[in-house]
């Protein structure tokens, strides 16, 4: 394809307008305006692609994720794997600078780009308790919504309003699949999600160039397909029925189950016992060093259930009891037998559910 | 005649904000320091368990995690009078510790580096002759020609690509650029690496916290990690010992790169010594507790007022009068009702949106006053307060920065230049070397402390029917942090936070004295107005976190940057 053909198909400018932007990046760059030829080839070569990331109702916290991980580092991410067109809290240039580089990515790149948002979505009022570039941020969110490729809402607070969102709901914050109804918003839940949650949906998309599987709520299976109950190294103590009654007690030291000190893991939906947090090995993540899982990926539980209320276990998830790997005619257990013995002993809420569920209602909702 | 200029938003900080300058002979001569969101957090605390406040109020902000999380348990514990165990507070200890090193790491590197350093002009450098001007400066092991070359191709080979990405607004080329393309090649390098080494320290948050950003192991009364070095569930030892060499190997990053990028660089922009000093009350706590009840410090903080050290009076514990006492927030300027230089204790926020006055409302941050008078805060105030008090490590680490900037300056650099623009960031860097030396003893107190038998974390709270309030200080990255509680029978009826942006950001006050921000403005030169980078480097010399300074209300977030208009 000629490099005029792919400018306007791809592109969607004339090879006029392309030019006078290719000059204006070098001229950015401190180039000289003569390097816009270079530049213009380099466009029309493999492009990385475009990621824009709007901040609604928001702390931040998800983008200071990034910083985590290693693999990718936010450094080879950003100058190798995406462009990160626009991004407040890491552009370079401030105000209207940053502003034009965004509204060019997106007329350049429209139905291509990936759009990520952070925070929750404020309908109250007509949405005037965020505002940004001088109107509501809900506006901008229906405006350039359905000029993405894809959208990504990460966090809690995009994926369904977040600690905002709590009780009285001040600002009536939302998270934006209920704006972007039109289209499939993935969400990465979590307060704030674990990175590589974040980081996998991406490469996935670019690598694969589909959205991996998603759950009901639109959360990617690979991340958030089981409770937090099912993966926890915990959950042994809980079948058995041995419980920390209080921080630094015998059973808090002996590593017991953390379900009365108020642990929301068997109603959480999150892979965080087996990705774990920052990249430091076993144990680094809430229920591993001695609190109790908030729920903090799951609405209605995050931010709404008290921290050291029980958990009311609404999907029951089978006891880790010795399954019947071989079935010996001498044997005095059966593995029925099993299994109500060892709920028999579990926690008194848990017990009668888990005795009378089969096997499968764990991937049932 | 003056010339209004309007930055909005100011980008590379957590959070929105807005600033209007009027510019004067090339100068700025009169500023204002606006912010903005609502998201309502102490409304939705209210009547919530005080026992979970800090799982809400940490979600204040993102960046300065784990601080807002830190101040609420405290300020619970204060009000209940509950003493905590000495793993409890050596866990928080290391935790603040790393995170605030973490946090000086990358406010320099990454979030303001590039207001002074030129990554257009690193591709134009001699990486040969960049590597020996660090190795003369620097015992660092990777200053070799070959880092800085593949760092340079790196560059290259990404502008190449024509995606210049957050990277395509920047201000390349500006007149106020000053640094050689060597020196700006040192600094990219660095700029990279310092991405692995605040990986590295907040490992150790990790390892302690459950994880980053927003850490998960406190509890009103301790720490929720058990400690029993015999249980395979528990802070073992191979934790701990990953911990140490976390430590360690930061610790060469902050002495031979961080430190001496700062004073390399301030002694190269040493005409910016001269701008930006503003109001020099400084106010600071103490930190990082040594006894079961706060009144024992590793770092001493205090007030000093109009810069005059000899008069510096040391805040002595967690409920020192001193503080507690003579804290008001004027509102005049910002968008409330109701009356103004009221307690925190007492402390409303009905919103009251005027649009901006110049004389009138014209910020969502409140003034916050010390004795009556607006202060700065931040390392800088923190800094000076140690020294003051002649706490060794700072005065060590002080005279360290000042005499390598000194010799690349050609001339005596003394802490009087400490009182601006650049001074903040030499301050930051300073204090990130006493952190580095509080971590160590304090990963010793820990070791010695279970080592002698004592495996006690938490002591539980019992709330009393009736009304009891408390207020939690802490130093954290960005200054004097405090939230301010009042629990009735076991439920919380009012929280107010006074945070470090909103010192430092607030509007003026009921004398029309103007806030930090706004008074270091003042005489900032300005080269073109349209490209306003000099604002930018005052502003981000103070490490702004707008969440946190306007955890309340922000309506008015209008159009984004800055017209330029005559006036």
């Amino acid at each position: 394809m000629r490099e005029r053909d792919i400018i306007t198909q791809r592109l969607g400018i004339s090879r006029r307008d392309f030019m006078k932007f290719c000059s204006a990046t070098a001229v950015a760059m401190g180039l000289d305006a003569s390097f816009a030829p270079q530049i213009a080839q380099a466009i029309t070569a493999a492009r990385r692609p475009p990621v824009i990331w709007l901040h609604g109702q928001e702390c931040t916290g998800c983008t200071e994720t990034l910083l985590r991980p290693s693999h990718p580092t936010l450094d080879h991410l950003i100058l190798d794997l995406i462009s990160l067109d626009y991004h407040e809290t890491l552009c370079a240039g401030g105000g209207h600078q940053a502003e034009q580089v965004m509204h060019q990515s997106i007329k350049e790149n429209e139905g291509k780009f990936i759009l990520v948002i952070e925070g929750a979505v404020p309908v109250k009022d007509g949405g005037v308790y965020c505002q940004v570039g001088g109107k509501p941020f809900v506006d901008t969110v229906r405006e350039i919504g359905p000029k993405a490729a894809a959208v990504i809402a990460i966090g809690s607070c995009a994926s369904w309003g977040g600690i905002q969102a709590a009780a009285p709901n001040p600002t009536g914050a939302t998270g934006v699949p209920a704006i972007l109804k039109e289209q499939t918003v993935v969400t990465i839940p979590g307060c704030p999600p674990n990175a590589q949650n974040f980081l996998s949906t991406v490469i996935y998309f670019l690598t694969f160039n589909k959205l991996p599987a998603l759950d009901s709520k639109n959360r990617p299976l690979f991340a958030y397909g089981r409770l937090i109950h099912e993966n926890c190294e915990r959950r042994p103590h809980f079948d058995a029925g041995r419980f920390a009654g209080a921080f630094g007690d015998a059973g808090h030291r002996l590593g017991y189950c953390l379900f009365k000190l108020g642990c929301k893991g068997p109603v959480t939906h999150a892979n965080c016992p087996i990705q774990l947090f920052c990249e430091v090995g076993s144990g680094a993540w809430p229920v591993g060093t001695g609190h109790p899982c908030f729920g903090c990926t799951e609405e209605g539980v995050g931010f709404n259930t008290p921290l050291f209320t029980q958990a009311k276990i609404t999907i029951p998830t089978p006891a880790a009891t010795p399954p019947p790997i071989t079935t010996e005619q001498e044997s005095q257990v059966t593995p029925l037998a099993t299994t109500l013995t060892g709920a028999a002993v579990g926690v008194a809420v848990g017990a009668a559910m888990m005795a009378g569920k089969k096997a499968t209602s764990e991937d049932e909702e | 005649m003056a010339k209004r200029i309007v930055v909005d938003p100011i980008t590379r900080i957590e959070g929105h904000l807005r600033i209007e300058c009027e510019i004067e002979n090339g100068h700025v001569s009169k500023a204002w320091s606006s912010g903005t969101m609502w998201r309502g957090i102490e409304l939705i605390l209210q009547g919530k368990d005080p026992r979970e406040a800090w799982i809400y109020t940490q979600r204040i902000c993102g960046v300065c995690t784990t601080v807002h999380a830190i101040a609420s348990v405290r300020a619970v514990e204060n009000a209940l009078g509950l003493e905590i165990p000495m793993n409890a507070q050596h866990i928080r200890n290391i935790i603040i510790a790393a995170h605030s090193i973490f946090d000086h790491i990358v406010h320099f590197y990454h979030l303001s580096a590039l207001d002074w350093v030129d990554i257009v002009s690193a591709t134009k450098a001699d990486a040969k002759a960049a590597a020996k001007l660090a190795e003369t400066l620097s015992p660092w092991k990777h200053n070799s020609a070959r880092e800085f070359q593949e760092t340079q191709d790196r560059l290259k080979k990404f502008i190449s690509t024509g995606q210049l990405g957050v990277f395509a607004s920047g201000y390349w080329g500006h007149p106020a650029m000053k640094l050689t393309p060597e020196v700006n090649l040192m600094a990219a390098n660095h700029y990279f690496q310092a991405l692995d080494y605040q990986r590295k320290i907040n490992k150790v948050v990790a390892i302690l916290g459950s994880k980053t950003p927003h850490i998960q192991n406190l509890a009103v009364g301790g720490v929720a990690n058990p400690i029993n070095p015999d249980s395979q569930s528990t802070l073992t030892i191979e934790r701990l010992v990953y911990i140490k060499s976390l430590i360690d190997e930061v610790g060469d990053f902050i002495s031979d790169v961080y430190q001496i990028d700062v004073a390399a660089i301030g002694a190269m922009y040493a005409d910016w010594t001269g701008y930006g000093e503003g109001i020099t009350n400084y106010l600071s706590v103490p930190e990082f507790p040594q006894d079961t009840k706060g009144e024992t410090f590793l770092t001493p903080g205090g007030y000093i007022p109009s810069k005059n050290l000899s008069k510096f009076v040391e805040i002595k514990s967690f409920h020192d009068p001193y503080f507690e006492d003579n804290i008001t927030e004027s509102i005049k300027h910002a968008y409330y009702k109701g009356e103004s230089n009221l307690h925190p204790y007492k402390g409303e926020t009905e919103p009251n949106f005027t649009g901006f006055e110049d004389d009138g409302k014209y910020s969502w941050v409140k003034a916050p006053t010390f004795l009556g008078k607006p202060a700065q805060v931040g390392p800088l105030a923190n800094v000076l307060a140690m020294f003051a008090a002649g706490h060794p490590p700072t005065v060590d680490n002080a005279t360290r920065v000042l005499n390598i900037a000194s010799s690349i300056a050609g001339t005596t650099l003394g802490p009087e230049i400490l009182h601006s623009t650049i001074g903040r960031h030499a301050a930051r860097a300073v204090r990130c070397g006493v952190l580095h030396d509080v971590i160590n003893k304090e990963y010793n107190s820990l070791i010695a402390n279970i080592g002698s038998g004592d495996y006690d974390t938490f002591n539980a709270p019992v709330f009393p029917k009736g009304e009891i309030q408390g207020v939690g200080m802490h130093e954290a990255p960005r200054g004097v942090l405090s939230h301010w509680v009042i629990i009735k029978d076991g439920q919380i009826k009012n929280y107010q936070c006074v945070v470090p942006s909103t010192w430092n950001a607030g509007p003026r006050n009921d004398n029309d004295e103007p806030g930090p921000y706004e008074a270091a403005l003042h005489g900032t030169p300005v080269a073109d107005p349209e490209n306003p980078l000099e604002v930018l480097r005052t502003i981000h010399s103070f490490d702004p976190c707008l969440a946190c300074a306007i955890h309340l209300y922000d309506p008015n977030r209008t159009e984004l940057t800055q017209v330029t208009t005559n006036v």
